[in-house]
């Protein structure tokens, strides 16, 4: 057995220690906000996304330290739920919606216009950094099919021509 | 992998007084309110298929493989989440329930590689038998599609996305994804069970996995491998490598764990002599299926290269080994104590047995000594750890032992630790109080240093007194202040269970102003506020109970804090029942029992004093031999006495006092100055480097015996492979008593343990029938207690009336100066084991390669340390150097060091104070200075010299002719 070789493994990290001070500082904001709800995970996780956009993975120490969990815990929470990304998204993020009901009225070919005029796939963002286009399954808009949500905002109807409107707006 | 020899019942054991009465495929079944129906199942001897299912963690109902139907209730519940109900009609097994298991499998299966005959969990996988159960004939769903088998994309050169490689970092399991069939046991094992969480599934539905912290490596993860989702692991996904390198185990044997003073039982699995893997036993009534690292997997150290097998001997210790028959070594070593004692006197002789020793193999030693020496020079290594222990709570309680059973904690409402650091040092029993502590009991953490257990995942200390070292008496009775000031002592207790007289003294004593929190504040470093918080929380509660270690007891006042923690038992009446008590984490596996066997210079087995005529005649009408009534020397004693020239011969049991006894060079210049040493160990020790006769020990693998752990129980080592020596330890001892001219003639450890019972009465009713019949036995066991006796002091004190003793505080004379500013305190990490003699010949060296000086970063920057930087440690008396980590979990002015490693040096800075009443030595407290250096020591670099000196002279060795 080669002693020398062999790395010790800290007694305990500092956690989060490698986070930029603006990460550092969302987490520990979001942290101080919702350490007293219960449930306070999720609220953590969607307060440092809202601020951030996204859920660096270096957080996650951060998180799981201030709220006495484990770093599995948190990681399992964190890519069980498709609305927390751990990556920096585009300036706006795009859900078009896939569900049954927009897709009978024409979700596919939308679906299709949108991957081919940004040209990226889902989870892809545009190479000027200002649309990323994510696929969700149901908006609750059914009836206004298809659908699509820009950051917060719902839209109704979308058709290409409408859609290529949206995107010119992000870029503008 | 679950142990081959245990029958799996799916969920955990319901207890309850009520019965119900259920029919499972027509046959009637009776079990406790709560039981599953999947429980009762099993017991009735009916098997539900299961695979998300084990007994060792709550139900889950994830498989969907154990649906059953039930009369009256819809569709097709999951038996292992179905509670059973009275007049409940189940059936396990029809044509529709098959159709729907095969199903099931059908789909697992589509996901699974098919390499059933090359794969490790071949025979002894339940997927396996799953597939077998259900009579899984074809798959429909064929294996080109999507899928976590397949490196690369079936048909295709691509690699797969989802395939992910083997991680094999961990040094004894791998992790293959590919076999995985995402049942969570693993993850609920290390949750429910180890109370770590290191462990998730990632993602959601196809792409769900197991993941180790945020998709790392085991080994980087937060897990602390202790083995328990390798257990639960149905598949080859979790496996021991020791698994995979030699396959599955033919036989299993019972034993007990030779490291902490937990003593979890195990069943070794086996194939032949050759030891397969270590798997805890679900019935242990320590441990009830979990382990710790050390004890599933550090046990290579057993057939280790290092272990010397052969006696030797040599006259000088400048001289080389020569290895002999065993007659020879025997007659050598008997010839020389018998010239020794000629011609220096019969006192100039002694022995000292180890705690790491079983029952039998102690007490031959100490009677050894005593018939065969003819004087009491006879100690052991609880001298430097709970000797305190056994003289405090003999004076308070009246009994040298603790008081409850490890379970009496999941009753506790307030737990407090003092001076312990239960998952480090006691990491099985530490999982159980963590899952007391999850289910909402409050936690009160007394030590200098802040350790994993203030806070942890989902576990925090309501308070961390973070006092001064040395300062224990002056906060246990800054806390009894608060008790008796404020009215929390239990009046009624008090009056009807302890001495009056007593009482009043002490009350008197701890309510003057100057124990108060305010008062003792300077001294303690702890603010009063926070004191007086724990102390009204610890006394308000229906159960307080108190957990303590080597931070009590090896301090100057050792036995005054073990007095302390036992008055504040009695005073707010937390003793005789579960919940409470006063429970000392003993240090080894069989320090308990070591100290039972009669191996202290003052006692008889069974804690009789040598001077007590009736004990003694007994003693000697049974040994057939006139016995000292006189005090033996104690370890610091003898060390004393062969300085002095007065103490020559030494047998030396296990122990390596050489490391693990404090200020090194004190030591080792005794060492010197004997004529003498007979060592018996596995391994040339740092003891045996100072050694005239080798004899070489056995490991609890090849042994027949008892170890009694920290509650008292005493539970079985079975032999599972011969002595590697050819000779058990006992029969050594045997060998050398008869060579010194007192005839012994065991000829099974069973007849000692015989001899035993039949002379102390708290052992009068143990026998190793009866361990076998009853698993394990805790004593007292004799004609009051036949079962023995699982909680002490139940309606009266074993002395009549608990005692109250004073305890004021003295500080230690160890003091920081301007010369030596910080205090050095010393502890223990979980992957290393005391000396490290054993762990440190395993892959446990993984985890810590080197001991480490914890600094905190205040102190370190006016010293210009920084992480990483090699530091002189200097006391009063040594020096060494070791490596600086810096970390605020110590406080500004303490310095913090394991002392697993003999290059480390540790003892070579700590001192010769020791506890006023047992000589305890005060390892926790040493006035030091640290500074920033670029080479060993002095010391170091001497004990580099010796040591490489010695392991020549071994490699040396000449074989004697008259061994064949």
């Amino acid at each position: 057995m080669k002693q020398a070789n062999r790395k010790v493994i800290p007694i305990q990290p500092v956690p989060g220690g490698n986070l930029p001070p603006e990460q550092r500082l969302a987490v520990q904001a979001a942290v101080q906000a919702n350490r007293d709800q219960p449930g306070n995970l999720l609220l953590v996780l969607h307060a440092v996304q809202d601020r951030l956009g996204f859920v660096p993975p270096d957080a996650v120490a951060l998180i799981a330290f201030e709220l006495n969990l484990s770093r599995a815990e948190v990681h399992g929470v964190v890519s069980f739920y498709h609305a927390f990304r751990t990556a920096k998204p585009g300036r706006h993020v795009l859900h078009l919606c896939r569900a049954e009901a927009c897709q009978s009225v024409g979700a596919a070919a939308l679906e299709a216009h949108a991957k081919k005029s940004l040209g990226v796939d889902f989870h892809g963002t545009t190479a000027d950094g200002a649309v990323t286009l994510e696929p969700v399954y149901c908006l609750g808009n059914c009836a206004l099919g298809p659908a699509l949500m820009i950051d917060d905002k719902l839209c109704g109807r979308v058709t290409p021509a409408r859609f290529d409107q949206f995107v010119a707006d992000m870029r503008a | 992998m679950r142990s081959i020899a245990e029958n799996d019942l799916g969920t955990p054991a319901r207890e309850s007084a009520k019965q119900v009465t259920l029919i499972i495929d027509g046959r009637s079944v009776s079990v406790p309110e709560g039981t599953s129906v999947m429980r009762a199942a099993a017991l009735a001897d009916l098997k539900i298929p299961k695979l998300c299912a084990t007994d060792q963690l709550e139900a889950f109902g994830s498989c969907r493989l154990c649906l059953v139907q039930i009369e009256g209730m819809k569709g097709y519940p999951a038996s292992c989440t179905t509670p059973v109900a009275e007049g409940m009609k189940v059936t396990t097994q029809n044509g529709k329930l098959a159709q729907l298991r095969r199903g099931v499998m059908e789909l697992y299966i589509s996901d699974h590689p098919l390499d059933c005959l090359t794969c490790p969990a071949n025979g002894h996988c339940e997927l396996q038998d799953m597939a077998g159960a259900v009579g899984l004939r074809e798959v429909r769903y064929g294996y080109e599609g999507d899928n976590h088998v397949h490196k690369y994309v079936p048909g295709k050169g691509e690699a797969n996305p989802r395939f992910v490689a083997k991680d094999e970092s961990n040094p004894y399991f791998t992790f293959d994804p590919s076999k995985c069939i995402v049942c969570s046991r693993c993850v609920r094992a290390c949750d429910e069970q180890q109370g770590t969480l290191a462990l998730t599934i990632q993602g959601r539905g196809f792409d769900s996995k197991v993941s180790a912290s945020v998709a790392e490596s085991f080994l980087e993860s937060e897990c602390v491998s202790c083995g328990a989702c390798v257990q639960a692991c149905p598949t080859a996904t979790l496996t021991e490598k020791s698994v995979i390198a030699k396959g599955q185990a033919e036989h299993s044997e019972i034993t007990t764990c030779a490291y902490c003073g937990v003593g979890c039982s195990f069943r070794a699995e086996m194939r032949g002599e050759e030891i397969i893997r270590m798997v805890p036993n679900k019935d242990g009534h320590a441990n009830h299926g979990h382990s710790c690292v050390k004890g599933r997997f550090a046990i290579g150290y057993a057939t280790h290269k290092d272990r010397i097998t052969k006696p030797m001997i040599r006259a000088k210790i400048s001289d080389p080994w020569r290895e002999v028959s065993w007659d020879d070594a025997i007659a050598y070593a008997a010839s020389e104590f018998k010239r020794i004692q000629g011609q220096y006197g019969r006192d100039s002789v002694g022995a000292i047995t180890s705690s790491r020793c079983t029952n039998e193999e102690v007490y031959v030693v100490q009677k050894l000594v005593r018939a065969a020496f003819g004087n009491n020079n006879v100690d052991t290594c609880a001298r430097v750890c709970h000797s305190p222990t056994g003289y405090g709570l003999k004076q308070t309680l009246g009994e040298s032992a603790g008081t409850q059973t490890f379970d009496s904690v999941m009753k506790a409402d307030v737990i407090m630790v003092i001076g312990a650091n239960p998952t480090d040092g006691h990491p099985v029993f530490a999982s159980q109080m963590k899952r007391r502590l999850r289910q909402g009991a409050r936690l009160i953490v007394a030590d200098p240093r802040r350790i994993d257990l203030v806070r942890t995942p989902h576990i925090e200390a309501a308070h961390h007194l973070s006092l001064r070292p040395g300062t224990n008496v002056a906060l246990i009775n800054s806390i009894a202040h608060v008790v008796v000031t404020e009215g929390f002592v239990n009046e009624d207790f008090v009056r009807a269970r302890c001495d009056l007289a007593s009482f009043d003294k002490w009350r008197i004593f701890v309510s003057q102003e100057r124990h108060s929190p305010e008062a003792m504040q300077d001294v303690t470093g702890v603010p009063a506020a926070e004191v007086r918080a724990a102390a009204r929380l610890f006394a308000s509660v229906p159960n307080a109970a108190i957990y303590y270690g080597l931070g009590v007891t090896e301090h100057s006042q050792g036995s005054t804090m073990v007095m302390g923690i036992a008055n504040l038992a009695m005073a707010t009446g937390n003793v005789g029942r579960e919940g409470v008590g006063v429970n000392p984490l003993r240090g080894q596996n069989n320090v308990q029992g070591s100290c039972d066997m009669g191996s202290f210079p003052h006692e008889l087995p069974g804690y009789r004093h040598v001077s007590d005529d009736v004990a003694r005649g007994a003693f000697e009408a049974e040994w057939n031999v006139k016995l000292s009534p006189e005090q033996g020397l104690r370890i610091p004693n003898m060390f004393e006495a062969a300085l002095d020239g007065e103490f020559k011969g030494l047998y030396v049991q296990g122990e390596d006092i050489a490391q693990s006894d404090p200020n090194t060079q004190h030591v080792t210049a005794s060492l010197s100055a004997m004529e003498c040493i007979v060592v018996q160990d596995l391994f040339l020790n740092e003891t045996a480097k100072f050694a005239h006769v080798f004899l070489p020990g056995s490991s609890f693998l090849e042994k027949d015996g008892t170890f009694t752990n920290a509650e008292r129980r005493i539970s079985r080592v079975r032999k599972v492979m011969s002595p590697k020596s050819g000779v058990g330890e006992w029969e050594a001892t045997q060998k050398l008593a008869n060579a010194l001219g007192y005839p012994m003639n065991y000829t099974h450890p069973s007849e000692i343990m015989d001899e035993i019972a039949r002379l102390t009465p708290t052992f009068h009713g143990v026998s190793f029938d009866k361990i076998d019949r009853l698993g394990s036995v805790q004593w007292p066991c004799n004609d009051a207690a036949p079962e023995g006796t699982p909680l002490m002091h139940v309606d009266a004190f074993v002395r009549g009336k608990g005692r109250f003793l004073v305890t004021e505080y003295v500080p230690t004379t160890e003091k920081v100066n301007a010369k030596y500013p910080l205090i050095l305190t010393t502890g223990r990490i979980l992957s290393q084991y005391n000396v490290g003699a054993q762990t440190r010949r395993t892959e446990n060296l993984a985890w810590h390669s080197e001991d480490r000086m914890e600094i905190h970063p205040h102190d370190a920057e006016v010293r210009g340390v920084v992480e990483g930087d090699w530091v002189g440690v200097t006391s009063r008396a040594g020096d060494t150097v070791m490596r600086a980590h810096l970390t605020d979990r110590v406080q500004a002015g303490v310095v913090y060091t394991t002392f697993h490693h003999p290059f480390s040096g540790a003892n070579v800075i700590t001192t010769d104070n020791s506890d006023w009443a047992t000589n305890c030595p005060e390892y926790k407290v040493t006035a030091v200075e640290v500074t920033r250096v670029s080479q060993p020591s002095e010391w170091q670099k001497r004990y580099r010299e010796f040591s490489d000196r010695q392991q020549e002279l071994l490699r040396a060795a000449v074989t004697d002719v008259s061994v064949k």
